[in-house]
């Protein structure tokens, strides 16, 4: 069982409060996503769950049961930081058996969980080397190892990806997505990667300086984006943002389309515009448009487009697909 | 020094230096080996002659040599022993954030800065003196007969002045390596559900394994050498007590005003240098590979 309940938790660090009043259900087994820029207190709510930051106010819950005096090894939770936190002079098998030994467990038993962990992670050739000897991958592998062979009720990952090459990473992503299905365990892991948010997450939490934006599953956060902040965030490249007549038409403030949603129309319909910038990918093709006074429109084509810089286009926005935001920047719902 | 050009160039720049060290050792090296061969006694002017091992042999039979010998070996222990198992707790409590941290830390370095006679005289007259010492004072207060240190623990009263100068050395590059500990990997032990006392022991005590290393090899330099805190205090007594090599070589070549015998103890105290830093490196120095 791993069921984390957040109410109403608030962190301040000296005057400086991190983070506002967190209230958020993690459901047994799924994987929850906190992404957010960079300073906005994800890693902060993850040790505030972890036990290695006391609350400022609130209640954190584990299984029903509150936790917020409860210290960081009673908590059940295992975590796996940024920068592996291997013990250097321990060898990978020492690491990956060092919780299971502070919990006195007998040696035999001990064995046959890092066997197994090893085995899982592919590390039992590495079993006997330092971490120093060993890649960052492999690294990355026994941090995981660590935490898995507890057992615990929730794994906490803090970016624990970031240190890796482009292609790693990938490969990881998938290693770990596929490990907490099988295992399911709860997990709860910070990324500041929203492509890492969108595939890994069943659930994805958006912070923004300390106040959670919205919490869904990656759709809904690209369909129905609660507010001007989520909708800017959650996609690449970014959502475009309309003011003036063609919002007042619609009643809104802002409007928002994505640039998949925008489409090369025939002359006369929608909104006309001259390409400043075309980028050409093959699969995609990527139009940053010069729209007047609706300002830099990003357009996304499937395939080749061909349109150079300067030339004249007009785009039409799908209607269905269409984001209305209302002056304090939330949604209007139809 | 990547490429060939890098390397001639920094043999360039390295030979003044290391040509002004090799003859700044080699000279005195070199005087003292050829005094160490004649009969030489300041005493006996002009009677300089070669007398081959002689003043070796002389030195090396004499009984206030192995004495000695011993009394530089426990000395050295003691000091090394005390400031290692005083000085990683010390470390550790000045790593803590406490209040007012930054001027604790500063009177612990402080006994560093002091000059060996000075303090081997503030501990001789304020504080181990049988009459008017603090220790007195605070025996007599307690009812305890004071003990008159340099008289009935004199090597004990020498250890203690020393340590108390080299605490502060040993506590410093402790509290450097602590302070160098990475602070995830900590918490990581405390999420694997470690105590403090095992964090201590299989995360903090290996990662000071090379500090202390350097503790120890740098203390014994010059350990070995301790010579103003006994002269100051004992004069090496009563009888042969707290006579280090060091000390012995000095009576000998001003006491005694024989300078061929006091420059072969001098080459004897290299060649035992020399021997405990091999087994030194041998020892320890695995610690500080890699
Ligand atoms: N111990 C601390 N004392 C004071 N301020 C802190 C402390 N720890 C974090 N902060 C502040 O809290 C804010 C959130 O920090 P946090 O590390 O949670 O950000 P983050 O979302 O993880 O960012 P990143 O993506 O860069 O890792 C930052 O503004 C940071 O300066
Ligand atoms: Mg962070």
């Amino acid at each position: 069982m791993g069921q984390i309940t957040l109410q109403g938790v608030h962190k301040s660090f000296g005057q400086l409060d991190i983070i506002k009043d967190a209230n958020l259900d993690i459901e047994d087994g799924s994987f929850v996503v906190f992404v957010g820029p960079s300073g906005c207190g994800k890693t902060t709510l993850l040790r505030l769950i972890a036990g290695l930051e006391d609350v400022t106010g609130g209640r954190i819950l584990i299984d029903g049961q509150n936790v917020v005096n409860v210290p960081p090894a009673k908590r059940g939770l295992s975590m796996v930081f940024q920068s592996y936190a291997l013990y250097p002079h321990m060898s990978v098998r020492g690491n990956i058996a060092f919780g299971l030994k502070m919990a006195g467990l007998p040696r035999a038993e001990i064995d046959r969980k890092v066997a197994a962990a090893a085995a899982t992670l592919n590390l039992t050739p590495y079993l006997d080397r330092k971490p120093r000897e060993l890649s960052g991958g492999q690294r990355q592998r026994v941090a995981i190892g660590r935490a898995i062979v507890r057992e615990p009720k929730a794994f906490l990952f803090d970016e624990p990806l970031s240190n890796l090459d482009a292609a790693l990473r990938v490969q990881m992503r998938m290693e770990v997505t596929r490990l907490q299905k099988q295992l399911a365990t709860t997990a709860v892991y910070v990324t500041h990667d929203q492509v890492e948010a969108m595939t890994m997450a069943d659930r994805i939490v958006v912070l923004n300086a300390g106040r959670v934006e919205q919490y869904g599953s990656p759709l809904e956060l690209y369909e129905q984006p609660a507010n001007l902040f989520v909708a800017g965030f959650i996609g690449s490249p970014k959502m475009n943002f309309v003011s003036g007549p063609p919002a007042d038409q619609l009643g809104a403030a802002t409007i928002g389309i994505r640039p998949e949603h925008l489409r090369i129309a025939q002359e006369g319909e929608g909104w006309p515009g001259t390409v400043s910038v075309a980028e050409h990918l093959g699969s995609d093709t990527f139009l940053y448009v010069d729209g007047g006074a609706l300002g830099l429109l990003t357009v996304r084509g499937i395939g080749e487009i061909h349109l150079k810089s300067g030339d004249r286009v007009w785009l039409s926005p799908d209607p269905a697909r269409l984001h209305r935001f209302d002056k304090d920047g939330m949604a209007i719902r139809h | 020094m990547a490429t060939q050009q890098t390397q001639v160039l920094a043999r360039g720049l390295l030979t003044p230096a290391v040509a002004l060290l090799l003859v700044w050792m080699i000279v005195p090296l070199a005087m003292t080996i050829y005094f160490s061969l004649l009969h030489y006694n300041l005493l006996d002017p002009g009677s300089e002659a070669f007398v081959g091992l002689e003043n070796f042999r002389y030195f090396l039979t004499d009984p206030a040599f192995l004495a000695s010998l011993q009394n530089t070996l426990v000395l050295v222990g003691s000091v090394l022993a005390i400031t290692i198992v005083l000085g990683v707790p010390l470390a550790l409590l000045l790593d803590q954030p406490v209040l007012g941290r930054s001027i604790v830390r500063l009177m612990v370095i402080a006994p560093f800065f002091v000059m060996p006679t000075v303090s081997a005289l503030v501990w001789k007259n304020l504080l181990l003196h049988p009459v008017s010492g603090l220790l007195a004072w605070l025996s007599t207060l307690v009812g305890i007969t004071p003990i008159d240190w340099f008289n009935d623990a004199p090597m004990t009263a020498i250890i203690m002045i020393v340590a108390w100068q080299w605490l502060p050395f040993a506590t410093l590059i402790l509290l450097t390596a602590l302070q160098s500990q990475d602070e995830e990997q900590k918490e990581a032990a405390e999420m694997d559900g470690a105590s403090a006392l095992s964090t201590f022991l299989y995360l903090t005590l290996p990662h000071l394994a090379r500090p202390i290393t350097v503790v120890i090899l740098i203390e014994t330099i010059f350990l070995l050498t301790v010579f103003a805190e006994i002269f100051v205090t004992t004069g090496g007594g009563p009888g042969l007590q707290t006579t280090n090599i060091a000390f012995l070589i000095y009576s000998q070549a001003l006491i005694q005003y024989d300078v061929g015998s006091a420059s072969a103890g001098g080459l004897v105290a290299v060649v035992i240098a020399n021997i405990i830093a091999f087994f030194l490196v041998r020892v320890v120095g695995r610690n500080l590979e890699a």
